[in-house]
C-alpha cells in the first residue's frame, strides 16, 4: 500500500488563537492518488488545519511538506501555484454572472472568453460535471453551483484538492455524480483531502482518514475497516446514546395547512406553491431537501414572519394566515428558524435579552409592555439548566456561545414556552454530535408531551432518526407525506429530486 | 506581512465603550493644539480658553455659563430624537430641516393668537412645533416605507427645501407687519403669551432645557424598560431577529422619524420663542447636525448625549470665545469639532476590536 511518496507531509502542525488551542501538534499525510477523510466534530480544527495548508493562516509551528520539499504558503495564491486547490462549503460566487465570468474571475490570466468557455465545456464532460458556461449563476442549484467551485479547481490541475463539507447541500443522486468524480480524480493521480463529519460517505469514498478531537489528531485510520459507530465514538471521544423513541398515539389535527402560497420575497429566494399538509398532535413531520428550495420561506411561511391567507393556515381549527409572528405564538404556534445568529438570536444582546426575543408574551415578561428582566433572566436561567446550555451565565451574548451551545438554548427557549405546534429549521446544523443527539431527543420528548413537531433539515439521516412522516420541498413545492419508515433511499432521492406525480397523487387521494 | 492586527472581541468591551469618548476629548485636545499652534497661537492658552473660561473665567463666566443650558437644550432634545432611530438603524439626517419646520408652525399658531393673552397658547404652540416636525420628518418615513428610498437622502435633502421655506416665511406670511419692512416675524419674546424666558434667572434654563431633561428620562426608560425600546434595539442590532420577535418594520421606522421629527420641531419651538425670539431668515444655526454629532458622542445611550450635548455646547461657547479673545479663525473651531467625532469613531474600534502586535511570522 505505502509504494508511492507521500505528496503532502504534515508533522507537529500547532496553532492557538486567543484563549483556544486550534490545532495541537497536528501530523499526518497524504499520498498521491488517495482519498484522505479528515473527520472531526465542528470545532475540533479542521478548518483551521485545511486553512494552513490553504495558505490563508501561519502556523505556530510546525513543518509541511509537499513532494519532500518544504512548504509554507503565504496566502492562497502561494498554495495554488504549489497545486493546491481547494472547493469551501460556502461558495463564493456572483448570482449575477454567468458561469463563465464566475471561473475567469477566479484566475490570475483568464484565457479569452470563448476559449474558456470551450475549455470548461470539455473539462465538465470530462468528469461528468455538465455545466453550461453561459448559464447565469442565480438561476443554478447548489449541485451545480458546486460544480463550479470544482471545475475552477480543476482547470488549476490540481495535485491536492480539499472538499470542505462537500456533499451538505446535495441530493443523494448527486452525491452519486460527486464520488464518481473524486474517484476519477483520484485514479488519475490527485489527492484529495476530505473533509466532513458524514460517517458513512467517508467509509465509502476515502481509503484514510485522520481524526480530530479538541485540535489533536485521535487516531490515523483506514476507514473501510471501521464501523460508522467505532469512528462516531472516536470522533466525540465518549459512547454515543441514539435517541429513544416510544411509540406514540397521535391526536387530533393540530396544524392544517391548504393550498399555501407566497410570492418569493427577494430575487433569490423560492416561492412556496400551493403547500398543503396535516400536522396531527403528537406527530413529528419531517421536511427534507436540498438547500433554497424553500425552506426558509417555509418557515417564515408558518411562524408570521411572512403573512399569508387567513384560512390557508389552520391552527387547532382557527384561521392563523394573517396573524403575525406574536400573535400566532399567543396561540402556541412557535418557530426556530436555520440561523442562530441573526435571526433566531441577536448576535450582540445578553442571553436574558435573547429569552426576551420570543418569550415576551407568552412568558409573561412584559407586562403592559413594560419588561419584567429580573422575571426575564429567570427564563434564560431555567433553559440554561434544562438544556444544558454551557455558558457562564444569561448575562454573556449569543455570540459567545458555541454552535451548538446556542442551538440548544434557542430550541430550549421555544420548547420551555409548551408549544402546541413547534416548526424548527436544520435543528442541527453545525451543531457537535452530542449537543445534536441532546437536540433530536428534545424534539421526540416535546412530541410525547402531546406537541406537534415540524423538523425541516438537510440531514436525512436525522429525518429519517426522528420523524413518524416524511415530505420532501423541491422548489417550493411540497412532496407527498409519506410514512417514514419503510422509505428507502431511491424514494427519498426522487423526493428530493421533485418527482412532481408525487403531488398529482396526493391530490387525488 | 502587516505586524499591527485588529482582533474581534467576543463580547464588545464594557471598558472601552465607556472609555472610548474620554480618549476621544484627550486627543482631540493634543491634535488641537497642535492645529492651533501650527496658526501661531498659544495651544495651552486656547485649549483653556475653549474648555476653562466659559464656566470659570471671573470674567466671562457670569455670561457665558448660561449659555451652556441654551446651546445644550436643543442638541440635547434633538440628539435624543435621533439616537432612537440611529439606534434601530434609521437615518435621519435632517433634524435640522425638522427644526426649521418645527419653528415655523409652532411661530405661525403663536402669531395667530396675536396679542390675545391666553395661557393656552404657549402649549399649543409647542404642540404645533411638535407636529411641524413630525410631518416634516414623515416624508422621508412615508417613501422609505412606500417606495424603500433612501431616508438618508431624503431627510438631509428637505432641510434644503425647509430653509427655502424659512425665508420665504420670513419675508412673506410671517413678517411683522409692523417691522417697517424689514425681514422676520415679531419677537415673540415681547409676547407673553407665546414666549419661552428664562426659568430661573442666570442659569439659561428655559421650557427647551426642561424639555431636554424630560426626554432623556423617557428615553433611558424607554430603552432599558420597555418593549419598544427593546424592539429599537433588536431592529438596528439584527433586523431578522427584530422581525422574528413580532417588530413590524415599516411601523418602526415610521416611529423612529416620527419622534426625532417632532422632538426637533419641539426644539425649534423652543428656539424661536426663546434665545433666537423671531423666525429670521438666518433663524438655523446648525443644531440639527451638531446633534448627530452629540448622539455618537453619547455613545447613543441618553445619559451619554446629557453629557455630550454639554460638552458640544461648551466647545461653541469656548470656540466663540476664542475667536473673540485669541482670534482664531472659525474655521479652525469647526474643524476642531470635526475632530472630536473623528477620533470618536476612530477609537471607537477598540470596543470591538482589540490590537495584536504580531509577529510577522517568518516564511
Amino acid at each position: 500500500m505505502n509504494d508511492t511518496a507521500p505528496l503532502l507531509r504534515i508533522e507537529g502542525l500547532t496553532k492557538s488563537y486567543p484563549g483556544v488551542v486550534a490545532n495541537a501538534d497536528v501530523g499526518f499525510s497524504v499520498r498521491p492518488g488517495r482519498i484522505h477523510a479528515l473527520l472531526g466534530e465542528n470545532g475540533a480544527g479542521k478548518s483551521t488545519l485545511v486553512k494552513m495548508i490553504y495558505g490563508l493562516v501561519r502556523p505556530d509551528s510546525g513543518a509541511m511538506h509537499m513532494n519532500g520539499a518544504p512548504y509554507a504558503p503565504a496566502s492562497p495564491n502561494a498554495a495554488r501555484a504549489a497545486g493546491v486547490a481547494m472547493v469551501f462549503q460556502h461558495f463564493s460566487l456572483f448570482d449575477a454572472l454567468d458561469v463563465a465570468e464566475n471561473i475567469a474571475l477566479g484566475m490570475e490570466n483568464p484565457p479569452p472568453r470563448r476559449a474558456l468557455a470551450a475549455r470548461i465545456r470539455t473539462v465538465s464532460h470530462e468528469y461528468g460535471l455538465p455545466l453550461d458556461p453561459t448559464r447565469q449563476v442565480g438561476e443554478l442549484s447548489a449541485g451545480e453551483r458546486q460544480r463550479i467551485e470544482i471545475l475552477r479547481c480543476l482547470l488549476q490541475n490540481p495535485g491536492l484538492l480539499i472538499m470542505d463539507e462537500p456533499t451538505s447541500v446535495l441530493t443523494p443522486q448527486e452525491v452519486t455524480i460527486l464520488f464518481r468524480t473524486l474517484r476519477q480524480l483520484a485514479a488519475e493521480g490527485t489527492a484529495i483531502l476530505y473533509i466532513s463529519h458524514k460517517l458513512e460517505e467517508i467509509r465509502a469514498l476515502c481509503d484514510g482518514a485522520t481524526i480530530l478531537r479538541l485540535g489533536r489528531v485521535v487516531a490515523n485510520c483506514d476507514p473501510r475497516e471501521k464501523s460508522a459507530r467505532d469512528l462516531a465514538e472516536l470522533m466525540v471521544g465518549q459512547t454515543l446514546q441514539s435517541p429513544s423513541r416510544a411509540a406514540r398515539p397521535t391526536g387530533k389535527v393540530a396544524l392544517s395547512v391548504r393550498g399555501l402560497s407566497l410570492a418569493a420575497p427577494h430575487t433569490f429566494g423560492t416561492a412556496l406553491k400551493r403547500i398543503t399538509f396535516d400536522l396531527k398532535a403528537g406527530e413529528v413531520l419531517g421536511i427534507g431537501g436540498v438547500a433554497g428550495n424553500g425552506q426558509d420561506e417555509l418557515l417564515a411561511a408558518l411562524s408570521g414572519e411572512a403573512l399569508a391567507p387567513a384560512a390557508s393556515i389552520m391552527l387547532n381549527g382557527a384561521p392563523v394566515g394573517h396573524l403575525g409572528p406574536n400573535a400566532r405564538r399567543a396561540l402556541g404556534l412557535l418557530a426556530a428558524p436555520e440561523d442562530r445568529l441573526g435571526h433566531a438570536a441577536a448576535p450582540d444582546m445578553s442571553l436574558t435579552e435573547n429569552a426576551m426575543l420570543t418569550g415576551a408574551g407568552r412568558m409573561g415578561l412584559s407586562h403592559k409592555g413594560f419588561l419584567d428582566w429580573p422575571k426575564a433572566r429567570n427564563f434564560a436561567d431555567a433553559i440554561i439548566a434544562a438544556f444544558d446550555v454551557r455558558t457562564p451565565g444569561p448575562i454573556s451574548t449569543a455570540r459567545s456561545l458555541s454552535g451548538g451551545n446556542l442551538q440548544k438554548f434557542v430550541i430550549g427557549r421555544e420548547i420551555l414556552q409548551d408549544p402546541t405546534v413547534f416548526v424548527v429549521n436544520q435543528p442541527t446544523w453545525g451543531v457537535d454530535a452530542s449537543a445534536a443527539a441532546a437536540i433530536r431527543q428534545a424534539l421526540l420528548d416535546l412530541a410525547a408531551k402531546g406537541a406537534a413537531v415540524i423538523a425541516i433539515s438537510q440531514d436525512l439521516d436525522e429525518l429519517m432518526e426522528i420523524s413518524d412522516r416524511f415530505c420532501a420541498v423541491n422548489e417550493g413545492r411540497l412532496s407527498a407525506v409519506r410514512p417514514a419508515h419503510g422509505l428507502s433511499v431511491d424514494d427519498i432521492g426522487l423526493m428530493l429530486g421533485g418527482a412532481h406525480d408525487m403531488e398529482m397523487r396526493h391530490e387525488t387521494a | 506581512m502587516s505586524v499591527i492586527r485588529l482582533e474581534r472581541r467576543a463580547a464588545p468591551s464594557r471598558f472601552w465603550s465607556v472609555a472610548t469618548p474620554i480618549l476621544a476629548v484627550a486627543l482631540t485636545m493634543i491634535a488641537g493644539g497642535v492645529m492651533f499652534a501650527l496658526l501661531g497661537k498659544d495651544p495651552v492658552a486656547a485649549i483653556r480658553t475653549i474648555f476653562w473660561d466659559p464656566l470659570f473665567n471671573t470674567q466671562f463666566a457670569a455670561y457665558s455659563r448660561p449659555q451652556l443650558l441654551v446651546k445644550a437644550g436643543p442638541l440635547i432634545l434633538i440628539a435624543i430624537g435621533l439616537s432612537l432611530g440611529f439606534r434601530a438603524g434609521v437615518w435621519n439626517i435632517g433634524a435640522e430641516g425638522q427644526y426649521i419646520i418645527g419653528a415655523i408652525c409652532g411661530a405661525a399658531v403663536g402669531l395667530a393668537f396675536y396679542p390675545a393673552d391666553l395661557w393656552i397658547v404657549f402649549p399649543l404652540m409647542v404642540i404645533a412645533g411638535a407636529l411641524g416636525g413630525w410631518a416634516w420628518a414623515m416624508i422621508p418615513g412615508l417613501l422609505r416605507t412606500r417606495f424603500n428610498t433612501n431616508e438618508i437622502l431624503v431627510s438631509l435633502l428637505l432641510v434644503y427645501v425647509a430653509e427655502q421655506i424659512l425665508a420665504s416665511m420670513a419675508l412673506g406670511l410671517l413678517r411683522n407687519p409692523e417691522g417697517g419692512g424689514f425681514p422676520g416675524s415679531r419677537n415673540l419674546q415681547q409676547y407673553a403669551a407665546a414666549s419661552n424666558p428664562e426659568l430661573i434667572a442666570g442659569t439659561g434654563m428655559h421650557w427647551g432645557v426642561v424639555a431636554a431633561f424630560i426626554a432623556v428620562i423617557f428615553a433611558y426608560v424607554l430603552l432599558t424598560r420597555h418593549i419598544t425600546g427593546f424592539h429599537i434595539r433588536l431592529a438596528g442590532q439584527s433586523p431578522r431577529a427584530a422581525r422574528f420577535a413580532g417588530v413590524n418594520p415599516a411601523r418602526l421606522v415610521l416611529l423612529c422619524l416620527g419622534v426625532s421629527g417632532a422632538l426637533a420641531g419641539m426644539a425649534g419651538l423652543f428656539e424661536v420663542t426663546g434665545p433666537a425670539g423671531q423666525i429670521s431668515i438666518d433663524f438655523n444655526v446648525g443644531y440639527g447636525f451638531t446633534a448627530i454629532i452629540v448622539a455618537f458622542l453619547g455613545r447613543l445611550h441618553p445619559v451619554g448625549i446629557l453629557l455630550a450635548g454639554l460638552l458640544m455646547a461648551l466647545t461653541y461657547i469656548g470656540g466663540e470665545l476664542a475667536q473673540f479673545m485669541l482670534g482664531l479663525p472659525a474655521a479652525a473651531i469647526q474643524a476642531f469639532q470635526g475632530m472630536l467625532l473623528f477620533f470618536l469613531l476612530a477609537v471607537d474600534v477598540m470596543t470591538n476590536y482589540r490590537i495584536r502586535f504580531g509577529r510577522g511570522a517568518a516564511t
